[in-house]
């Protein structure tokens, strides 16, 4: 068995009542049937109601921990940059 | 809970199917060829392991039953007690036995008898070890040419322990005739789109299993029973 046969795969659930899909961890798998498959055992516990997405981790491009500054400096002195300067009404619940 | 005696002759039938098949997948435990798969088949026999206790249960007390009958009072069919061999002889096991669990659940389900409220809970467990089994018979019959020729030879070898599934068994009400046709176009089918042909052998008569729900099994299966059963015969009468 070699890593090209067995890739990894990231692995995002929804639960029965969540809103997103949130980032549940990897598994490695030959392909993306299995993968789903795999991680119904391995983070669902098959558990009615959810749903999963595999991603190839290689599909997956992440943001450079060396770029932190430029990419992600939120220009907090730039206060007009925030929409902050409104009251969310309360109807509004996930904002 | 007492139970009519037919009633009772069937639980022990199918539930020592799946007490036995749950012991054999037991085994791998360890032993998977990667971990992702070590999880699927500890899950497949504790589904397993789940039905043969509500099923014993209904024959009397689910550990007397499981460890102090000895080899010749068990019901169970000599496919599920057949060793893991490698990997596709366990697909191959999987594959036969889970198409057959799941048409018979699914018919029990759809019934009014004494086991529809079981197979309710226990036919969505088995399609998925159904799905489990096809898509492995898939990879591994289309896969590589040692693959292929594993598959092959497994599904070949466990072929004649197949015509035993569709003896009617007392005390469950389905049509067997109807079942064995279905299970057999299933069969057919996925073996059909893995690349393999249908093995050749007979299925019943001759040089077939057909035995083991009448407590005659296979020479492994009384190893099989000794581990299995070791700690209870040590210490009867121990709680634990």
């Amino acid at each position: 068995m070699t890593n090209t046969d067995w890739p990894l795969w990231e692995v995002f659930v929804r639960s029965r009542r969540g809103l997103s899909h949130t980032h549940a961890g990897s598994l490695h798998a030959p392909d993306a049937d299995l993968a789903l498959r795999n991680a119904r055992d391995l983070y669902t516990r098959r558990g009615e109601g959810v749903s999963i997405w595999v991603v190839p981790s290689s599909a997956i491009t992440a943001s450079s921990p060396d770029e932190k500054d430029p990419f992600f400096e939120p220009s907090a002195d730039k206060p007009y940059r925030h929409p902050t300067f409104y009251e969310i009404p309360d109807g509004v619940k996930h904002l | 809970m007492s139970v009519d005696l037919a009633t009772h002759a069937a639980a022990l039938a199918l539930g020592d199917d799946a007490l036995v098949l749950s012991h054999r997948l037991g085994e791998w435990a360890g032993h998977a060829p990667v971990l992702e798969e070590e999880v699927a088949l500890a899950n497949i026999a504790l589904d397993l392991l789940g039905q043969a206790r509500v099923l014993l249960s209904m024959a009397g007390d689910e550990d007397e039953l499981a460890y102090l009958r000895g080899e010749r009072a068990f019901r169970n069919l000599q496919l599920v007690e057949q060793p893991n061999g490698d990997f596709a002889h366990t697909i191959a096991r999987q594959l036969y036995f889970s198409t057959y669990q799941h048409l018979l659940h699914a018919e029990l389900a759809a019934g009014e008898g004494p086991f529809a409220p079981l197979a309710a809970k226990a036919v969505k467990e088995v399609a998925y070890h159904r799905d489990h089994a096809e898509q492995w018979t898939l990879r591994l019959g289309d896969g590589t040419d040692v693959s292929h020729e594993r598959m092959r030879r497994a599904c070949e070898a466990l072929w004649r322990f197949t015509g035993e599934m569709f003896q009617p068994v007392e005390g469950v009400d389905v049509d067997w005739t109807a079942l064995e046709t279905t299970w057999l176009a299933s069969v057919t089918d996925v073996l059909g789109r893995a690349t393999l042909s249908v093995p050749e052998g007979p299925r019943t008569g001759a040089w077939t299993a057909g035995a083991g729900r009448q407590g005659l099994h296979t020479e492994s299966f009384g190893r099989m029973l000794a581990e299995m059963q070791h700690l209870h015969r040590s210490h009867p009468g121990a709680s634990w």
